[in-house]
């Protein structure tokens, strides 16, 4: 019988199905990559907001300590979002004719409410709770980034699920003393290994990993 | 339609055969195969073909198919499109949110952090006292108030499902003048006029009527006083359909008292009760209190092995009777023959009929009479509304003769100032309005349109066009069935919206505060008078603390007022105990009036006479267990909940006996035409055990015409039947079959566990010589024969397990609907509760056990998901959407489930509830606000169940890290925990030797059901103890538990062993 197909149909049919397979993977891999980048994530992608409020301006340049407004962080699982009469307790004596704070003596007066953007948000189905990790020893740096350094505010780690357990399975690496967890540009004194191993002996953090890996603990 | 290959086929369940009773039925199929020990319906007990093919699958014949009609290549080309986007669907990105701060924030409000505000919401008049947990200024969810005297902490059913009605989308928004859009302001210039017009005639406000419900507010009672002294010619009507009207004129029977009297019991001191027709368990103002204080005698591990002994004399299958050691079921008519003979046994002086009293009821008598008599001052007799006053006089009577007054039995004061019979006063009002003498009405939260009795003809009267009544307000939460017949209608504001004061049934005051502003504007019914007081500009909470700054809240006004709302409370406000005397002529006038034959109002069936012809059957008139007299139709929470003993849901129905439903030739959803009194309604059947023979049963508060989008057109109107003459139950009752059949949707064969030993239960004397009785029901595993890995409770330092005791449930359900109110629940409507989809994450079983069906014990079992240690739903998941967490829950992880449902297939308790469709409501803004926002809401295609609480334990546990120390016991209380009446529910760490849960956990009474499958439940109960009485038990003993002869001769048998028990389970395995 006459050959049907030819010899090339050979190599072609292996080309096909590795490359079928390479070309799956190769998919998959780049559906990660694009599921893990800033475009999904919104990490490091700076946002607009109503009043271009500047982290920058009013921690690094006033000294202004992170729960002054958010001040909800050590008691709630919000860390809680500074209201437009916390806007005005400085505003209201500086700066009272600026233009470009128009929006928050507008929002006081009319008492309608400022909308910002939120940066760090999680899924509805993700429940993060801000006090347990402050009174744990987490930095707000550590999760927040340089927010010292942020003219406008942006989203400096992907907060995806991944990026939580990285720091939940080894929490040692980030854990730092509790008097030093609002500080921005803290270096451990020691070796954070163990400093870490210590502190978590200390704040009674899940050294068997247990509650901290447990689903419910986050999603309920 | 569908046009899928194959029809739906409709689920059939048998005729019970016409020839037989369903006794016979019972019998000849029981004979040859024998039927489950426990059974939930007679098909389950007869076991017949039908029934078993039903129970093959966990979800019946076609429930996960496609319901909508969409051919299968329709479907199939949809699928095809949406596999190939499937891929994408990790891509999507969060969308922008916004976060919006305060502007002025709050005191005390931080953002995550529940508050909790104490009031009570009214109902019947009087105040059931609640604690409400508000989310940043909203409701959210109800419990009970802990340091009050009615609620002690708990709630039942229709507290918890009140917060829905305050979000419920259907009530009304706005002032309405016929129907058009309209204004408080514009009502209030009208009325002023109408006021003038009143003030005109002689006496003064001679045609102004104002009907309300009962009333126990003291400031509103002083306000309705004022303005009847400013109108002398002015009425002021009471009526509730339900109230107790034959309590109150019994006791002025008894006592004579000017003063009108209402018993209060003290059932923790009680060895004995004997309930006459009372549902003091579940039913009444007072019954979450009265629940709690007879279990605390019922608990007979904890009380040296002593037990109270409970008997029932009843019509209809109550929870109360459920709960009897003995229950004798009685006619209503019958039941006043019964006290008299009880009365003759206690050599009062009384005498009953000589004749017709067959053996079983004069054997009972005897027992139950030598019963009290060994237990004076220790025991107590009541009598429920719907006996005549008669009885309740003579319950009256009994109670001192066998001293219990004072001790058991006080009186008090009603609560409600001023009540009156409100039947009589309804009567008054028709009556003065038929005769053209009423020309402005003005009715408070009532809806007499829809529940007046059927004689008096509201309708007509508020809708004929030469109505005189020219001027008719309507103030109530809906827009309904009265409010269309009226001029006026202001909305109301719920009780979670206003400001106001109220008594509970124990007469203690609670000054009512809002936890959130009137939604839609709405009204309290203090304004409203105060608006005819010429006060309309003044705020409910101005006139509230007006009144009490006068009324003397004792001391310094400011801080009193502040400490009577931080406790939900005015201290000394309770009504005094009273321990009157009855009358010496009682015994005399009511031996006079049986003797003469004349009959107390309302029983007008002479004992004795039984209607063997289908035209002598008796009707009696109930509110219905979960939407009581109607208030709550458009309550979607209360209208899925099963009731507790019929497991219906979305509907009422004629309910009677097997052995009636057998000699009519009736079956379950077959349709009957009800006739009494000339007047008729179409009814569907439904055939309840342990029913009153020749009796039928029909719920009130269905058929509404204008509920709302949720009740309205549901069931059928047995107000349409209801005489003011015999409210409660009367004879003259003929039924008629129809064709066709009504479909019923009762979830009491959901998710059967199908024979399987879940219950144990056996008598007292057989407790006291086994005490492990529950051990040795079935073969229990040892812990290593397993391949999953063993878990460590020393992982964690918490390990959370539950304790359900069966003594103690009274099954009101009201755990169920505070699982809903707490999980975001959703509700699935009629149709899916056909196909079992209901969702309820915890539903309390009932079963039946014995073999005849007129009598049989029941029982009630809360079943939610036990978190198996091994978990047959965990190791079956594809997706591992749920694992085991270190304390020991099974997890539920939401957001990993794909919806392959091989979990719930697993899962032997059949707990596991999956959403078919997206249940939950996505689009009604106002119900957003209702849900608890640390609970997920779930999209259709995710399983859930129950999670044990699991934000409340992670909002504990957060809170004692914080604070550096371990969770107390008894910090962590769960949903159903927390509302249980009778704290049958018990949850904590098992870690912790101390603590209660692991108390009970280690009572003889504690066994895992299903633990023969080797599951480990951490959710455990406690064997059922029933306390009989020797001369009242039958031939066999009550309860499942039968030692076996051979086990008596080895030792008792080791947990480990394989012989042990094994002849008891293959008994009944079939």
């Amino acid at each position: 019988m006459s050959q049907i197909f030819h010899p090339s149909t050979n190599t072609i049919s292996k080309v096909t199905l590795l490359g079928a397979v390479f070309f799956l993977a190769a998919l998959l891999w780049v559906f990660g990559v694009i599921v893990r980048s800033p475009y999904v994530t919104e990490a490091n992608v700076v946002r607009q907001q109503p009043v271009p409020f500047s982290h920058k301006h009013h921690v690094a340049g006033l000294g202004i300590e992170c729960r002054y407004c958010h001040t909800t962080v050590e008691t709630s699982a919000f860390a809680g979002m500074p209201s437009t009469k916390t806007c005005m307790t400085c505003h209201s004596q500086i700066w009272v004719d600026a233009p470009i704070l128009e929006p928050v003596r507008a929002s006081y007066r009319t008492d309608q409410s400022i909308e910002w953007t939120r940066v760090n948000d999680l899924p509805d189905f993700a429940y993060f709770n801000h006090s347990i990790h402050v009174k744990k020893g987490i930095g707000c740096e550590t999760c927040h980034g340089p927010v010292d350094d942020m003219a406008l505010a942006w989203r400096a780690n992907s907060l995806n699920m991944e990026w939580c357990l990285d720091c939940h399975r080894d929490p040692a690496r980030y854990v730092r003393p509790r008097d030093k967890v609002f500080e921005i540009g803290y270096k451990p004194a020691e070796d954070q290994r163990v400093l870490g191993e210590r502190l978590m002996k200390e704040y009674a953090i899940d050294t068997q990993r247990a509650v901290l890996m447990n689903c419910s603990t986050c999603h309920r | 339609m569908n046009d899928m290959n194959h029809s739906r086929r409709d689920i059939q369940l048998p005729v019970i055969h016409p020839s037989g009773t369903a006794h016979d039925a019972v019998a000849c199929e029981a004979s040859a195969h024998p039927g489950p020990e426990f059974w939930r319906s007679l098909d389950e007990l007869a076991g017949t073909p039908e029934f078993e093919e039903y129970l093959h699958r966990e979800f019946p014949d076609n429930a996960s198919e496609w319901m909508d009609p969409v051919g299968r290549r329709q479907f199939l080309k949809l699928m095809g499109a949406s596999l190939s986007l499937a891929g994408l669907a990790s891509c999507t990105r969060q969308p922008t949110e916004k976060i919006v701060p305060y502007v002025q924030p709050p005191e005390q409000i931080v953002p995550g952090k529940p508050l909790f505000y104490a009031t009570a919401m009214p109902r019947g008049g009087l105040g059931f006292p609640v604690t409400a947990e508000s989310h940043m200024g909203r409701p959210i969810k109800i419990e009970g108030n802990e340091i009050h005297p009615a609620s002690l902490g708990a709630t039942d059913a229709f507290a918890q499902a009140s917060i829905l009605q305050l979000y419920d989308p259907d009530r009304s928004r706005t002032v309405t003048r016929v129907g058009q859009i309209s204004t408080w302001t514009e009502f209030l210039g009208a009325l002023a006029l109408e006021l003038e017009e009143q003030r005109g005639l002689e006496p003064k406000g001679r045609g102004l009527r104002l009907l309300t419900g009962p009333v126990s507010s003291p400031t509103l009672t002083a306000h309705i006083q004022t303005l009847l002294k400013q109108f002398p010619g002015a009425r002021w009507h009471q009526y509730d359909p339900t109230g107790p009207d034959n309590a109150v004129v019994g006791a002025k029977m008894a006592f004579g008292e000017h003063e009108p009297l209402q018993a209060i019991y003290a059932f923790d001191k009680a060895e004995v009760v004997v309930s006459l027709d009372g549902d003091f368990l579940c039913s009444g103002p007072y019954a979450v209190r009265y629940a709690r204080d007879f279990m605390a005698g019922r608990r007979v591990y904890a009380n040296n092995g002593r037990m109270n002994r409970l008997y029932v004399a009843e019509s209809f299958l109550s929870s109360t009777g459920a709960a009897a050691d003995h229950r004798l079921k009685m006619r209503p008519p019958d039941i006043p023959r019964l006290a008299r003979l009880v009365a003759q046994h206690l050599n009062m002086g009384i005498e009953a009929p000589a004749n017709a009293t067959d053996e079983q009821e004069a054997r009972w008598v005897a027992a139950v009479a030598r019963d009290l008599q060994a237990h004076r001052g220790a025991s107590v007799v009541l009598a429920g509304e719907s006996q005549p006053p008669a009885v309740h006089a003579l319950a009256c009577a009994i109670n001192e003769a066998l001293g219990n007054v004072g001790k058991t039995v006080s009186y008090i004061r009603p609560a409600a100032p001023m009540p009156v019979d409100g039947m009589q006063s309804l009567r008054e009002l028709a009556a003065d309005m038929k005769a053209g003498q009423v020309t402005m009405l003005v009715i408070l939260g009532c809806n007499p349109v829809y529940d007046a009795p059927a004689d008096l003809g509201f309708r007509e009267l508020l809708a004929d066009t030469q109505s005189k009544v020219k001027f008719r307000v309507h103030w109530g939460l809906y827009a309904d069935e009265t409010a269309e017949y009226c001029h006026w209608h202001i909305p109301a504001a719920h009780y979670l919206e206003s400001w106001g004061d109220i008594r509970a049934y124990d007469g203690t005051v609670t000054i009512l505060q809002p936890l959130i502003a009137p939604l839609y504007g709405g009204k309290t019914d203090l304004e409203v008078v105060a608006a005819m007081l010429g006060m309309g500009n003044q705020s409910a909470y101005d006139l509230v603390r007006e009144h009490w700054r006068t009324a003397g809240l004792s001391g310094n006004f400011e801080p009193a007022w502040e400490r009577a709302l931080h406790d939900g409370l005015i201290h000394g406000t309770a009504s005094p105990l009273l321990t009157p005397k009855v009358r010496p002529e009682l015994v005399q006038d009511l031996r006079r009036e049986w003797e003469a034959g004349s009959t107390p109002r309302a029983a007008t069936q002479e004992a004795g006479e039984s209607s063997a012809a289908q035209g002598g059957l008796t009707i009696l008139f109930r509110p219905d267990p979960t939407i009581w007299d109607g208030q709550f139709a458009n309550n979607a929470w209360l209208q899925e909940l099963p009731k507790p003993l019929t497991k219906l849901t979305w509907d009422n129905a004629a309910m009677m006996s097997p052995a009636t439903a057998g000699k009519l030739g009736l079956a379950n959803e077959d349709t009957v035409e009800l006739k009494y009194r000339g007047r008729t309604v179409n009814a569907p059947v439904w055939v309840v055990p342990g029913h009153a023979d020749e009796c039928v049963t029909v719920h009130l508060g269905y058929g509404r015409r204008r509920a709302g989008r949720v009740g309205t057109g549901i069931g059928f109107n047995a107000y349409l039947l209801r005489t003011t003459e015999a409210p409660w139950f009367d004879a003259g009752l003929e039924i008629r079959k129809l064709d066709g059949k009504y479909r019923l949707a009762s979830t009491q064969h959901h998710h059967s566990l199908q024979g399987r030993h879940n219950i144990r239960a056996t008598d007292l004397e057989e407790y006291r010589r086994h005490p492990d009785f529950a051990q040795h029901m079935v073969h229990k595993p040892s812990a290593d024969m397993t391949l999953y890995p063993q878990p460590s409770r020393d992982q964690s330092e918490y390990a959370w397990g539950m304790v359900v005791d069966l003594n103690s449930c009274v099954g009101c359900n009201a755990c169920v609907v505070a699982c809903q109110a707490e999980n975001n629940v959703p509700v699935v409507g009629k149709e899916q509760v056909l196909v079992s989809r209901e969702m309820h994450w915890l539903r309390v079983d009932r079963y039946y056990r014995g073999d005849d069906p007129d009598q049989p014990e029941t029982y009630h079992q809360p079943m939610m998901c036990v978190h198996c240690e091994y978990a047959p739903c965990e190791v079956v998941c594809p997706v591992a959407a749920t694992v085991h967490s270190s304390e020991g829950l099974n997890d539920m992880v939401y957001n990993r489930c794909v919806g392959t449902r091989y979990c719930s297939n697993n899962c032997p308790y059949k707990v596991r509830r999956f959403n078919f469709l997206r249940y939950n409501d996505w689009d009604s803004p106002v119900l957003k606000l209702l849900r608890n926002p640390d609970v997920t809401v779930r999209s259709r295609g995710v399983m859930e169940k129950c999670t044990y609480c699991v934000q409340r334990i992670n909002a504990a546990r957060q809170a004692a890290k914080l604070e550096d120390r371990s969770i107390r016991d008894g910090e962590i209380v769960t949903a159903c925990q927390q509302a249980c009446p009778t704290q049958a529910i018990v949850f904590g760490n098992i870690n912790d030797p101390n603590s209660r849960v692991s108390k009970l956990k280690a009572e003889q009474l504690n066994y895992g059901v299903l633990e023969e499958l080797n599951t480990r439940p951490r959710t455990t109960y406690l064997a059922k103890v029933w306390n009989s009485n020797a001369d009242l038990v039958g031939k066999e003993p009550p309860g499942n538990f039968r030692p076996d002869k051979r086990a008596h001769a080895k030792e008792h048998g080791h947990g480990d062993s394989i012989e042990t028990g094994k002849s008891e389970e293959l008994k009944t395995e079939n």
